[in-house]
């Protein structure tokens, strides 16, 4: 990314780049890279009088986190999220970019389009539209089974102990596998169809080469959607507070809402600061060995 | 080999059916904005049998939505234009120019983009209220700034230092110094770059949700996304009130991605994950 064949000026300091840095540097400093170092030290202390004095209580807020049965169940949340935001997107992903495989298709960029509409519709406003489409008494969602017959499937969805996790979790599903498809059907563009030929004259059937060769060439773009889903999953927060609020119950409660509630609604700074750290390392881990694994070894393919 | 009809119609009709499934709620909603409540119980999907604009405007007006409005366009706008110029100074440093120690302050640059919200809002709510700055612009605006230019940065590096260096050289021969060669030479090449910065930042800013939420307490410096997320509290059983307010705080990033879509999934396809 950075080359060292950067030339100087005449007289020019080795310094000036950061003159150039420092008005970017000045305000990111101020209003993130400090506030990351404060929530990490936060971490280590029990707040009480609204914030206004602390104890270090060393790994105190992590050990309780640990044996938080909220928290487990935020989390594990979290973790089935990643189902319905990531593995059922990309599966669908891949069975769109394999059908449509390396034929052309007339007017792909305007069904592109479509697809990724989503993407950009605020979250809160995807909420306000799900929870109408589940509503139990008049939503689509509800209709449309009584009109095909299968009236007992109805459910009161977002509002069901049972259901209210998959129906939040199939709106995150709506909003991604779009992205997913689009995403494989860019990279679908880049393998030459030598590859294809060569299998075939080898006698290899559509299914062998869509193992063989669609798979891995995708790789660096399945990645992508990895991380990019993943993320999103462990980072929900909008989606939940604007359709259930975490509940009923605390049957769809998410790690970010866990933290909105502790840290800011009850004051529990140290506590809701522990929480964001562990998502921090989780999400950072993750996108790591995500990289590592699908990076690379491309050249192997043929 | 151009592909025959016979060949493609099975494969449209399954393209097709996804795209349906996005576009049907997205339906149901504009088309219950512009109806009364009894209609949409009925009829979800169907047109409008008595068209009306009444719950746009009785949104704009009883649900505050036109303040609303007027606070995301002053936030979007301001963290838009100094998140981009920033970047591109930054990016240029980075890209171009003479500094020490950018091995180490490259990936520093980057952990603000990578890193959770909340994991930056905690200590940012408590400072911001010591300051009295909780319920103002600022609140909104600076830390939005601070998370951009750490995507910014990274994007307009990766352009600033793939620039041609021919031009670059051309004119420092005629005498350009650095900051003319920046305005005057690389910054109008960089126009498909900072384009698709531009909307990203935009889309992401006029969406944001969480630190509006936490740090605005009254109703006249909401920004649309929580002014809908409250109202939805209060008037949640009348449903095309709630459709139109939707579409209101929807429509404007549906716009700027139609007319900018090429740049905007250029930059999610190049790994711009939803900050």
């Amino acid at each position: 990314m950075m080359k060292n064949s950067i030339q100087r000026y005449p007289g020019e300091s080795k310094w000036h780049g950061l003159l150039y840095l420092l008005p970017a540097f000045v305000v990111y400093a101020l209003f993130t890279l400090i506030p990351i170092v404060e929530t990490l030290r936060s971490s280590f202390f029990e707040w009480s009088d609204l914030g206004k004095t602390s104890r270090w209580i060393g790994l105190g807020n992590y050990l309780s986190l640990l044996k938080d049965a909220s928290f487990l169940k935020a989390f594990s949340n979290n973790l089935i999220f990643i189902f319905f935001y990531s593995f059922i997107p990309i599966m669908l992903g891949l069975f769109l970019a394999s059908l449509l495989s390396r034929k052309r298709i007339p007017g792909l960029t305007f069904f592109r389009t479509l697809l990724f509409l989503p993407q950009v519709i605020s979250m809160v406003v995807v909420g306000v539209i799900w929870r109408w489409m589940f509503n139990p008494a008049f939503g689509p969602v509800n209709l449309f089974l009584s009109a095909v017959g299968l009236s007992h499937w109805q459910q009161a969805w977002l509002g069901s102990f049972e259901w209210a996790l998959p129906a939040v979790g199939s709106i995150g599903t709506w909003v991604q596998y779009g992205f997913c498809m689009v995403l494989f059907l860019a990279g679908m563009q880049r393998i030459p169809e030598d590859y294809y030929e060569a299998s075939s004259l080898d006698g290899a059937n559509s299914v062998q080469q869509f193992f063989s060769i669609t798979i891995p060439s995708l790789k660096a773009e399945i990645g992508v959607a990895l991380i990019t889903t993943i993320i999103a999953a462990l980072r929900v927060f909008d989606l939940v507070y604007a359709t259930t609020k975490g509940g009923p119950g605390e049957s769809t409660l998410v790690t970010g809402y866990l933290i909105y509630r502790s840290a800011i609604l009850n004051n529990q700074i140290g506590y809701g600061a522990a929480m964001a750290v562990m998502l921090s390392l989780v999400l950072l881990t993750l996108s790591q060995v995500i990289q590592k694994l699908m990076s690379g070894n491309e050249e192997e393919i043929g | 080999m151009k592909p025959r009809w016979n060949q493609l119609l099975p494969r449209y009709i399954v393209l097709i059916a996804f795209i349906l499934v996005v576009l049907i709620p997205l339906w149901g909603a504009v088309m219950s904005a512009f109806k009364e409540n009894t209609e949409i119980a009925s009829n979800p999907f169907s047109l409008p049998q008595n068209f009306t604009f009444d719950n746009f405007r009785h949104a704009w007006t009883v649900g505050n939505f036109s303040i609303f409005f007027k606070n995301s366009v002053i936030v979007t706008t301001i963290v838009v234009i100094a998140s981009v110029f920033l970047s591109s100074l930054s990016g240029y440093a980075f890209g171009q120019l003479p500094m020490p120690g950018k091995k180490l302050l490259f990936p520093l640059m980057l952990v603000g983009y990578m890193v959770p919200f909340e994991a930056v809002l905690i200590p940012l709510y408590n400072w911001l209220g010591l300051l009295g700055l909780r319920n103002t612009y600022w609140a909104l605006i600076l830390p939005q700034v601070g998370l951009s230019v750490s995507f910014g940065t990274l994007w307009m590096s990766s352009f600033f230092s793939n620039a041609p260096k021919e031009l670059i050289d051309a004119a420092t021969i005629d005498g350009a110094n650095r900051w003319q060669v920046l305005w005057g030479i690389l910054f109008p090449l960089a126009k498909p770059a900072t384009t698709t910065l531009v909307v990203l930042i935009f889309i992401w800013t006029w969406n944001e949700f969480l630190l509006a939420l936490v740090m605005i307490q009254s109703e006249s410096m909401r920004t649309l996304p929580v002014g809908l997320a409250f109202f939805q509290g209060r008037f949640s059983a009348d449903l095309s009130l709630m459709a139109a307010g939707a579409i209101i705080v929807a429509l404007p990033t549906i716009l700027i991605y139609v007319i900018f879509q090429r740049f905007f999934i250029r930059g999610m396809l190049g790994g711009a994950i939803k900050g």
